[in-house]
């Protein structure tokens, strides 16, 4: 789950980094609000992207009628396609210089790796593309992590400027905390900023948290999940416990296992092409369950999609037997009953699936389509979807 | 021959008396595996009852460590169905037992706690598949995890996936031809065995004639893989990536599978494994015929 950097703000302040974190609100008129206690601020629009800045989402304020104007202008706003609802107001503090700094989970390595140039900030892109060797990239290994004499090393290796020296190396360790407490997967300062009077603080924050770890040990970061910034269908889906990722297509695809289904996806994309280039409108993943309710739920998101103009259900019978993924779709169609509207192709292979195919025909449901193989289904729901 | 698991190998189940551990324990038994015995601290001293491939019953004792399991029975295989909140517990107690291997099937294993036991296994003596993976299956000799026994029997064919139910549709397709062994890895970032471990001893396994090696969008393990069998591998390998369609940054069911920006993306992936001379198939279907091709011209 990535977060929105008010979000990260929070958590940064929570174990210790220094950020001042601002007011987050809704409405021109509580920006203005804001700033009036602020005086001189800064608006930033809070969407999950990159490039804020660049697409007019950041802007000064010396008053608190200019915090209203940017905050009219930037609210509602869409930057890369994402609208935004929410700006942080907080008060304006020019960076006299600014550093990069960020942890991440280094899948390559199987370790953490910590990114940091003192180089330049919100440009370390550039800095990477000009000048590599101002981009230090140092391994952390996960079973000693960062104590000081680690942060030490990692400071020194930065070349953080003396006078902000100490402070770099208490922030490297606080930031590893936000890291390792929080089960992160990235912790990006961009930028660290050296402030007037040799004062180092985090001016933007980026956090990505493992949603696994959030499951199994972390119930207060539900507390990060924003209702009205989700997909409504995704939201619903995630509420009945389906593993389910809206996408921009006409064929409907319920599956079991991840790979299976991301390759379904693809099967439906490449037989699409023959078809009035229609594509697949989500994954959904209903793992080895596949009994009637679980069947029922993925079919009651996927035909509230109003761009689903049909359903490709591609099941392979591994340990849950075919009959059994059968019996599920017709309970579910039962479930459903006049709900369901749109034509299902089935494709059933694996354990039992002669049994499995011959329940499904005697059912013999007017929207249901059994097919032998995954490609012959693609195609055939592809050809629905463009009818 | 086989990789990392055959007939004589002994395995016992961490978890065996929870609902995952108790039903899949029954499964490897019906497969012909030898299951020796389980670890569950709480309900030491006890035993379960399944029946083998043969339907006679098999009493399993119940040990309270991996330690004393490994003593009493001589396994040398762990399968961990531990919930997620316990498995870096778990896997730990596997390797500082010395446990050779251990099998992680649990899914939703947070990936800081798989860091921290990738670190702790570093100079140990286990070797460990997973998390979140499938298991590995020799069939006809063992199976240590949830693999469908039922789909082929021994044969050529050497597989190493990402995603189970793709390596069961692969083994589906090509059940004319068999299975040296076929290992899923796991869909998380990281795993304790990797596409490249897998290619190196499907490459020194005399019965395996050709690899099919699957893969998904997420990590650069893919292009690691092709640059190594560029290097390294003189058997035929043919392979699959799924996750064309993937939008970018969305997570696709497993924790690991997503595009980050421009990379991890299945296209680049193909094109890397292409250029290492490896075939790859654009549906599952496609590759199970690519490989269907080279067994019938051996």
């Amino acid at each position: 789950m990535d977060l929105m950097e008010y979000q990260a703000k929070k958590l940064f302040a929570k174990h210790g980094v220094a950020v001042t974190e601002g007011v987050v609100v809704e409405t021109a008129e509580e920006a203005r609000k804001a700033a009036e206690e602020m005086g001189f601020c800064v608006v930033k629009a809070q969407v999950k992207a990159g490039g804020r800045g660049k697409a007019g989402g950041v802007k000064l304020a010396k008053t608190a009628d200019e915090a209203f104007e940017h905050a009219s202008n930037i609210l509602g706003m869409e930057i890369k396609g994402l609208k935004v609802n929410r700006v942080l107001i907080a008060p304006a503090t020019p960076p006299v210089e600014e550093y990069y700094f960020s942890f991440l989970l280094d899948r390559s390595n199987r370790q953490y790796l910590c990114i940091a140039s003192v180089e330049g900030g919100v440009e370390i892109e550039e800095v990477a593309k000009t000048n590599p060797d101002a981009v230090k990239k140092i391994g952390i290994d996960p079973g000693t992590g960062v104590d000081e004499a680690k942060a030490r090393e990692i400071a020194t290796e930065c070349g953080f400027p003396e006078p902000v020296f100490e402070q770099a190396v208490s922030m490297i360790q606080s930031l590893y905390t936000v890291f390792t407490e929080e089960d992160a997967t990235l912790v990006e300062v961009n930028p660290l900023a050296r402030l007037e009077g040799d004062k180092l603080e985090a001016l933007d924050g980026k956090v990505s948290l493992d949603e696994n770890a959030s499951e199994v040990r972390h119930e207060d970061h539900e507390q990060f999940v924003i209702r009205d910034e989700e997909d409504p269908l995704e939201a619903k889906a995630k509420d009945k416990g389906l593993n389910y990722v809206k996408l921009d297509g006409q064929v409907g695809i319920i599956g079991n296992g991840a790979g299976l289904v991301m390759s379904t996806l693809d099967v439906v994309a490449y037989a699409g092409e023959a078809h009035g280039g229609v594509k697949p409108a989500n994954f959904l993943d209903i793992g080895g369950g596949a009994n009637a309710q679980v069947m029922a739920d993925g079919l009651d998101v996927i035909l509230n999609d109003e761009q689903v103009k049909s359903v490709f259900v591609n099941v392979f019978g591994g340990i849950t037997a075919c009959d059994e993924v059968a019996k599920g779709i017709v309970g579910a169609l039962d479930i459903l009953g006049n709900e369901a509207t749109k034509p299902l192709v089935v494709r059933l292979d694996g354990n039992n699936v002669d049994l499995g195919r011959q329940i499904l025909s005697e059912a013999n449901h007017p929207l249901v389509t059994i097919v032998d193989t995954m490609d012959g289904g693609a195609d055939k729901a592809a050809e629905l979807a463009n009818a | 021959m086989s990789i990392y698991l055959n007939k004589d190998s002994k395995v016992i189940v961490q978890g065996i008396t929870g609902g995952m551990g108790a039903k899949h324990t029954a499964l490897m038994l019906d497969s012909g595996a030898q299951i020796v015995g389980g670890v569950n601290a709480r309900k030491a001293g006890t035993t379960v009852t399944h029946k083998d491939h043969e339907g006679n019953d098999v009493t399993l004792p119940v040990f309270g460590t991996v330690e004393e399991a490994m003593k009493e029975t001589g396994a040398d295989v762990s399968v961990l169905f531990v919930p997620p909140a316990f498995t870096k517990a778990a896997a730990i107690e596997a390797i500082d037992a010395e446990m050779p291997l251990i099998v992680v099937i649990t899914e939703g294993v947070p990936v800081q706690d798989t860091a921290e036991v990738w670190s702790y296994l570093q100079g140990k003596a286990t070797r460990m598949i997973g998390p979140n993976c499938p298991g590995i299956i020799t069939p006809g000799e063992s199976l240590a995890g949830i693999t469908p026994h039922t789909i082929t029997g021994k044969g050529p064919v050497g597989l190493v996936s990402k995603s189970g139910t793709l390596t069961y549709q692969m083994m589906y397709e090509l059940k004319d031809f068999g299975f040296s062994t076929a290992i899923g890895i796991g869909g998380d970032p990281i795993v304790g065995t990797t596409h490249i471990d897998a290619l190196e001893a499907f490459e020194k396994d005399d019965e395996t004639k050709v690899i099919v090696m699957i893969g998904e969008i997420g990590g650069d393990a893919e292009e690691r893989a092709a640059a190594y069998i560029k290097e390294n591998i003189s058997k035929p390998v043919v392979g699959y990536v799924a996750g064309f369609t993937a939008p970018e940054g969305k997570t696709m069911g497993h924790a690991g599978a997503i595009v980050s920006g421009s990379a991890g993306t299945a296209q680049a992936k193909k094109e890397a494994l292409e250029a290492a001379g490896v075939k790859v198939g654009k549906t599952p279907s496609e590759t199970a015929a690519l490989a269907r091709e080279i067994l019938q011209s051996l």
